[in-house]
């Protein structure tokens, strides 16, 4: 056991802490919406200069280059965190398709997309999951039928955030209809200006829309969006799923949300008195914070697993479950602390932090459901954590 | 950066657990529980041959010198097995009394064995409690530890001063739901402590870590049984593990339990480093583990259907060892209390 850093890690803090406080003035504000705004893209180019973005991506396509390090990229995250300073980016065409591209990507690809997508230039929506295709993702029908040079591609998809803002799709189709369900399934990447693809936004209980469906009549498009190569698209998929896993429930948000209600609990007052004054929510405080405190010590146990280059086991499966779910338990005890206050939405003189606590108790129900539902999480733990028997396949009727 | 076990750790560990399948199997646990002297002895034995009475005795003092991070592995074993011992008591000895070389000396030699009688620095009754005047204690403990064949006693006054007094003859057996492990009302007419430590926030810190230590061993011990038990157990023609109402049991038991596994750890080794953390860390490590506990030790049970309510099955003795760790030293609630004081979250 050994918690405490090299040198050479300190230092690398150091530099870290110091670059983040130096150019902090440059960071987007919340006045600056939404996606292509010229502040927030600047702030990325410059993040990705210092290696504080993109940080393992080679130079040749626009990264960094640096050698990847997990506790360097460990220390970026922390310091991030806790000088609360705006982080790099984080669609879906960062975190999981330039993976899926370096990995099996032809370089043609790489040399295409990686570049505008890792600054913020290229804006990708993924589409996976279909109205009869959610848990049990490989029963996907979208089809894609070849046409010379061409597939033309019909179906639709659902649960697609940022559909309408997106350059690009990276897209599961079934290319062999007669194959078994996950053998005949392509993955392949499209522009979202194709003919034929329409976007509805998809109002969810936040009251705004974070999700699309998206639909395509006869949308034809080039077979050179194929990554990797037709009909292996489910294990293309697996390789980015498992990115998408890491990026939820991650220890050291939930630590700056707890962080978050604290102050709340300790500016806040009631009666005259401060909400952590309230012994009923200051022991529920605690509650949270021994659960915080155990996931962020689950985080350096998966932490070490992967610098010895281990399976994390357990430790590694019940991130997302517990992660999301604590983050829910974070938002609620924030509403109830705040009481009658804490039903306000929206605007108004008396909101307090934006509204945001309740629409992270809305918002973050979605991320327990999303990415792999608690119930299909808590299937996976013991299937492949403690071992159990798989669900045994009906007999056909 | 590393954060996990060191081989050393993992074989001392492992070793004991090996001593333990034997001499704390379920069959020689049932014979302690009726009171067979033989099987405690034959316990009592196999553990202080494996030097477990001077793991946290510094080497100066003639001890192993080993941290907190090693006395969990051990209490985690012990609960495990559900074992009867008295490693928490002497730990927490070898804790207080740093200054004391003379009693280290002795606690090493197996020469001096604690009994713990330290209730009353979390809740003190009406009608018990211990206070000292003239240099002398009176009073009464409540739920003392580790009493039988103890040569000196850990006594936490009124004050939640800790004082050392020579073993005390004037107790009385009190019947808990626990028949492993031994509890016992204390009284004292005028004993003269032999030492008077000063331990801080440290002492209830180490002592909380360490049954949250044997909460967890307890716990995984549970989960074990009822992933086995479903693995095995048929009804509508299948074994019970492949219904995902089952699976999602364990699989809630385990996402529970692990991460109260690292924060033993790292409170642990944020206290034998010296951490000012420390002392939160384990205070909420001790309200993390009596409320997972809590909840596997239902579900468990629940998970083994009516059997798991029997004798036969004899689950209800981890059952209840989780749910006597659960007050020992505060419960939850005052664990917590202490956390915020300790961060300066009091008003």
């Amino acid at each position: 056991m050994k918690l405490d850093l090299d040198p050479e890690y300190e230092a690398f803090r150091a530099e870290v802490s110091e670059t983040l406080a130096k150019n902090r003035h440059l960071a987007p504000t919340s006045e600056d919406k939404g996606y292509k705004n010229a502040r927030r893209i600047a702030w990325q180019k410059l993040l990705i200069k210092h290696g504080l973005a993109a940080r393992t991506i080679p130079k040749a396509y626009g990264g960094y280059g640096g050698e990847p390090d997990i506790l360097k990229a460990r220390i970026i995250a922390e310091e991030f965190a806790r000088t609360r300073t705006p982080g790099p980016m984080a669609g879906q065409g960062i975190s999981m398709l330039v993976p899926t591209l370096l990995e099996l990507g032809t370089e043609a690809q790489k040399q295409a997309y990686i570049r505008p997508t890792i600054e913020g230039e290229m804006i990708w929506c993924q589409g996976y999951s279909e109205p009869g295709a959610g848990s049990d993702l490989a029963a996907l029908r979208t089809s894609a039928v070849e046409d010379g040079d061409h597939y033309v591609i019909n179906g639709s998809k659902i649960w697609t955030s940022t559909a309408k803002q997106a350059d690009m799709i990276f897209c599961l189709v079934r290319t062999d209809p007669a194959a078994k369900k996950h053998e005949g399934i392509t993955y392949i990447t499209f522009p979202m200006s194709t003919p034929g693809i329409e976007v509805r936004p998809l109002v969810d209980m936040t009251g705004s829309a974070n999700f699309n469906e998206v639909f395509f009549t006869n949308v034809r498009v080039p077979k050179s969006g194929v990554i990797a190569k037709p009909n292996v698209g489910w294990q293309v998929a697996n390789a980015t799923l498992t990115h998408e896993r890491g990026m939820l429930g991650d220890p050291n948000a939930t630590k700056a949300r707890f962080l978050e209600l604290v102050t709340v609990m300790k500016d806040e007052s009631v009666n005259g008195r401060r909400l952590i004054d309230n012994p009923l929510l200051r022991d529920r405080l605690m509650k949270l914070q021994s659960e915080v405190y155990a996931m962020q010590a689950n985080g350096l146990r998966i932490t070490t697993s992967r610098l010895k280059g281990e399976p994390a086991g357990l430790a590694g499966l019940i991130v997302k479950l517990n992660g999301c779910d604590l983050n829910h338990e974070i938002a609620r005890l924030a509403i109830d602390a705040l009481g009658e206050l804490g039903i306000l939405y929206e605007d108004g003189e008396h909101l307090r932090a934006d509204g945001s606590w309740q629409w992270r108790y809305m918002y973050d129900l979605g991320l327990i459901i999303g990415g792999g539902t608690a119930q299909i999480q808590k299937n996976i733990i013991a299937e492949r954590g403690l071992d159990m028997p798989r669900e045994p396949k009906l007999a056909k009727a | 950066m590393e954060f996990a076990l060191s081989e050393d750790q993992r074989l001392l560990q492992d070793s004991l657990k090996g001593v333990l399948a034997g001499a704390a199997s379920l069959d020689q646990i049932r014979k302690i529980a009726v009171g067979d002297a033989d099987a405690s002895n034959a316990l009592e034995t196999a553990l202080a041959d494996f030097g477990l009475a001077s793991l946290l005795v510094p080497e100066d003092a003639g001890g192993l010198g080993l941290g907190l991070l090693d006395a969990c592995l051990v209490q985690e074993a012990l609960g495990y097995h559900i074992a009867p011992s008295g490693f928490l008591a002497g730990a927490l000895a070898a804790t207080a009394l740093g200054a004391y070389p003379d009693l280290l000396n002795l606690i090493a030699a197996g020469e001096a064995r604690f009994g713990l009688a330290v209730t009353e620095m979390t809740s003190r009754r009406d009608g018990a409690g211990v206070s000292l005047a003239k240099g002398k204690l009176s009073g009464k403990s409540l739920l003392a530890m580790n009493v039988e064949g103890a040569t000196h006693l850990l006594v936490a006054d009124n004050d939640a001063h800790l004082h050392v007094v020579e073993a005390i003859k004037d107790v009385v057996q009190m019947r808990t739901i626990d028949k492993t492990r031994a509890f016992h009302e204390v009284k004292y007419a005028g004993s003269k402590p032999v030492a008077s430590p000063e331990t801080g926030d440290r002492f209830l810190a180490v002592a909380r870590l360490l049954v949250a230590a044997d909460t967890l061993g307890a716990a995984q011990a549970m989960i074990d049984k009822a992933v086995a038990y479903a693995a095995e157990r048929q009804q509508f023609g299948r074994v019970i593990g492949s219904f995902q109402a089952v699976k999602h049991m364990c699989a809630e038991m385990a996402a529970k339990l692990e991460p109260g596994r690292a924060l033993i750890w790292h409170a642990a080794h944020a206290l034998d480093i010296g951490d000012p953390e420390g002392p939160v860390m384990a205070n909420l490590a001790k309200s993390y583990m009596a409320e997972a506990g809590t909840f596997i030790a239902r579900t468990s049970t629940e998970l083994h259907g009516g059997m798991g309510f029997t004798d036969l099955v004899g689950l209800h003795y981890w059952y209840k060892r989780i749910g006597v760790n659960r007050q020992l030293f505060g419960s939850p609630e005052q664990a917590r209390e202490t956390a915020a004081e300790l961060q300066g979250l009091l008003a």
